[in-house]
This record gives C-alpha cells, structure tokens and sequence, in this order.
C-alpha cells in the first residue's frame, strides 16, 4: 500500500475492498490498543514457553538469550501471559507507568 | 429461434439456469421456491448441467456456499423465498460487499408470523438495502428472460454486484404458462464466458471481506455504493441487447397506456398483468388512467420514474408489504421521497394489499382505482389504505 490508510479515498478502494497484498495486516498495529502492557524479570525465567502458548495474540517470541518476550506493538495487553507464567516472571503495569 | 413450451415458470426458469450454464448451485429447498431447486437437482443428476450441487442445511450454508464458489470464479446460483432470504440476511451484505457476482431467484412469500407460504413482497422489501441488484418479473416469459440477462449483468466487469430476478410465490412460480424458451447457442452467444477481474487464486492470493477500521468503512461503502449508482447504463445496454437478440424488450420503468392519462396506477410484480386489464375496462369507461409498472427495483431508477409521472396528477400505489408503523407502503414512501423535491408532483395514494397470497383481482384493482381517485380528490385520512380488509 502506498497511501497510509488515512489518505485511502474511495477510488483507492480494490473492487470488493479486497486486500490484494499479502502480509499487509502487519502494518495494522494491533498493540494500540492495550491499556496494560506485561513486564518481565528474567532471572526467574525458566524459558518453559507458557507463556508463549498462551498468547492469544500469538506475538510472543523467543529472544537471542532464548527468553520468551512480547512484541509491545501486537500484544493486547490481556494479562494471560502473567496469569499463566509459573514462576511469576510477568508482570502487567499500565501503560503509562515506568 | 427458441421453442415455444407449456411449462411450469419454476421448471422454466431452472432450465433458464442451465441454459445459462452454472458452476455452482447451492441451496436449501423452501415453499414456493421448492420446484426450481428440485428441477435443478434433477438437471445436475441426470448429468444433463454440468454444475456442482451443494445441498446444504440452512439457508444461511447456501448462500454461504454461494461465496465462496463466486469468489472463486465460479458461476453461481441459488434460489429462495420468504424465510429463507430473512435466514441469507447477514450473508446478503457480505455477497455485494464482496462485490460478488452470484444470482437468486426469489419467489416472493409472506413472512411469519402467521405463518404463511404465499407470495407477497416482504421479503423483498426487508432486503431491499442489502446492495444487490433488484429485478420484479411480471409473467413466465420475463422469469426465463431476466434470469438470462440477470448472469449477464451481475458478471459485467462494469457491475460486479449480485442480483436478485423476484417472482411472485405461487401466482408465479407455480402457474403452467406458455414460455419460450431460448436454445443453447442463443444464450451461449447472448452470455459470454465469465472473466473474473479479482478471484481467489494461489497464485495471485487475496483477502476478501477483510476487516475496516472506522477510517476506512465510510470509503469503502461508498465505493460500493458508486458501483451501484453507476450499473444502471449497463443494465439497460444488455436489455437492449436481449431485445436485439431475442426481440424482446424490457424496461426499468414501463408505462401502459400512460399517454396523456392524469391518473396513474403504480404495480410490481404479478399483479401488473391483473392491473392492466383493469385499467383497460376503466379506459373503455372512459376513466383517466394509465399503468406504471416498475421492474428495476434496485438501483431504483430515478430518472426514468419521474420522467413517466412528471405530467401526473395523482398516482395511485399498491405495496404487497406493509412497513408497519411507517408512513405507507414502502414502495410508496420511496416514490414520495424520490418525487419529495420535484416542483411538479403528483398526489400520492399508498395502497397495501394481496397480503399473503391474498388475491386482488381485475375488479378489486378497478376498486382500487377509483377509490383512489376519490380519496385523492377529497384526501385521505390516514397514511395508507389496505385493500379488502374485512371490518
Ligand atoms: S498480555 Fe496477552 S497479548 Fe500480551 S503477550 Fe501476554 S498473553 Fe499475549
Ligand atoms: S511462562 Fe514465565 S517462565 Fe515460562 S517462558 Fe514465559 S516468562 Fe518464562
């Protein structure tokens, strides 16, 4: 897409709205929306990947030093992850705080 | 030349299908749309169409069904009536959002409850803002040859939008009536092979019916909402085109003896043939009054309503709905909203009638007339008025 969705007029529009280019929702950024975001402590990770199952939102990835950790901008902020992680390494804070 | 047959309007119009030679057929059976999706089945049993028959277990499967097989290239069709269209309801939306090319027939029923199987036009009238093409046929011959042109239309690379060809339930569908029938060579050259602009494909994948943030619906909707407006041109292009080819002629707005009358009489559907035999009585009575029938319902065709009524007086309409606690029929309240800022208008009188497969014959329409003439003199008391309600 080479217009931002806000400058799309309807003559932009493909017959039947629909999405000709593939991959295209991973501009939409999802992770707007949340109002919470979790946090972690990893020194008492035990990498069991839970916390990755759980995800809803599937945005949960291992990192280089194989810890498990949400890319900020497609989590929702729903708190499973903290819920279910066994040894307590997720915390939800809101968004604003540090 | 086509072979001229005694057949039923429902058989006539699956074999219309055939003719038109469908991919896909998916449906669910309902009264009184039943005989057409029965015959249809037969056709595809006896490998005399070669099309996929999906049978499926609720209306709202079938039109599904019907998506995904538009969507994928194929040509689609599928019929229902009353319940049934209410049951396709959200899908509706979906198809002509879609911009999907799929065609319904629809034999008109009343809707529940009571329960009723027999033919009024609520259920078209409850679809009427669903974005898909309205056609009201009046005899079997039109059935036949609108189903035809319906294909035609609704793949037009100008359009793109699903059509629905209506037929009133039982007065229609079910009557024997003398029809030709167009051969095979005629439709194959009237109706070209489908070219899809934009259908699912491995190769060149895309998204239909995606998700559209608030900043995107309004332009999407008008889009659809363009191509819409912007059909009509190419609707009357391929009836011109059927009349050239099979010499027969349709219009979206047409007239009956509407020349020089002051008074004109407003039907859809069935009811037009009974209409103009009533207005030929009056005629040689010496009554002023012409007959406007409407076969375009959808995209509603502005220009040529209010050129057929711009030297009227009054007009006189007969809903086979009522838009209850509304202000009239609602085929009536649209003639009034599209003549609304019109400086010459004529005086409109709502009638609502043939309720349920109730019938109004040739002198019940003679009744209506000049009732309505009347009431249009002296004024009415309410918002419309129903026809041979028992009091
Ligand atoms: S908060 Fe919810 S969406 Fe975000 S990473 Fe955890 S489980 Fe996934
Ligand atoms: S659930 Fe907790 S312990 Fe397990 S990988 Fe995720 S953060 Fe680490």
């Amino acid at each position: 897409m080479a217009k931002s969705e806000f400058e799309l007029t309807w003559q932009d529009i493909e017959i039947g709205a629909a999405v000709t280019e593939p991959g295209s929702a991973a501009a939409y950024k999802t992770g707007d929306w949340k109002s919470q975001r979790p946090t972690y402590d990893f020194s008492r990770c035990l990498k069991c990947g839970i916390c990755y199952v759980f995800c809803p939102e599937g945005c949960v990835r291992q990192n280089q030093k194989g810890h498990f950790e949400a890319n900020p901008y497609y989590c929702k902020g729903c708190g499973i992850c903290a819920y279910e992680c066994p040894t307590r390494v997720i915390v939800m804070r809101e968004e604003e705080e540090k | 030349m086509g072979k001229r047959v005694g057949v039923e309007v429902s058989i006539a119009l699956a074999d219309a299908v055939k003719l038109a030679d469908a991919d896909v057929i998916a449906a669910y059976p309902i009264t009184p749309q039943t005989h057409i999706v029965e015959h249809l089945a037969e056709l595809v049993a006896e490998g005399e169409l070669d099309a996929e028959y999906i049978p499926v277990e609720s209306e709202h499967s079938a039109l599904s069904a019907c998506l995904g097989s538009a969507a994928a290239g194929a040509r689609t069709f599928t019929a229902t009536a009353g319940q049934g269209l209410e049951l396709m309801h959200e899908v509706l939306y979906v198809a002509s959002g879609m911009r999907l090319p799929i065609i319904m027939a629809v034999a008109n029923r009343a809707l529940s409850s009571p329960l009723s199987v027999w033919g009024d036009h609520s259920d078209a009238m409850a679809v009427r803002d669903t974005g898909w093409i309205q056609i009201f046929t009046e005899n079997g011959q039109e059935v036949v040859d609108q189903i035809i042109c319906a294909f035609r239309i609704a793949e037009d690379p100008n359009v793109l939008l699903p059509v629905m060809v209506h037929l009133d339930g039982f007065n229609l569908s079910h009557v024997i009536e003398p029809i030709e029938m167009p051969t095979e060579e005629e439709v194959c050259d009237f109706l070209p092979v489908r070219r899809n602009p934009l259908t699912l494909h491995p190769s060149k994948p895309v998204a239909m019916g995606d998700f559209a943030p608030p900043v995107v619906y309004t332009e999407a909707k008008w889009a659809q909402e363009q191509a819409m407006m912007a059909v009509k041109p190419t609707i009357l292009d391929i009836w011109d085109d059927f009349a050239k080819k099979f010499g027969r002629e349709y219009k979206p707005v047409e007239c009956y003896k509407c020349d020089g009358a002051k008074n004109l009489l407003f039907t859809m559907g069935s009811f037009s043939e009974t209409a103009m035999t009533a207005v030929d009585k009056l005629r040689d009575a010496g009554v002023d009054i012409g007959l406007i029938r409407l076969r375009l319902w959808r995209p509603f065709p502005f220009e040529e309503f209010r050129a057929a009524v711009k030297n009227a007086e009054t007009l006189l309409v007969l809903d086979r709905c009522i838009s209850s606690g509304g202000p009239g029929g609602p085929v009536a309240s649209e003639l009034k909203a599209a003549l609304y800022n019109e400086e010459k208008k004529p005086k409109v009188v709502s009638f609502v009638g043939g309720l349920g497969g109730r019938d109004i014959t040739v002198a019940g329409f003679e009744k209506i007339i000049l009732d309505g003439l009347e009431l249009a003199a002296k004024g009415q008391e309410r918002e419309y008025e129903i026809v041979g309600v028992r009091e």
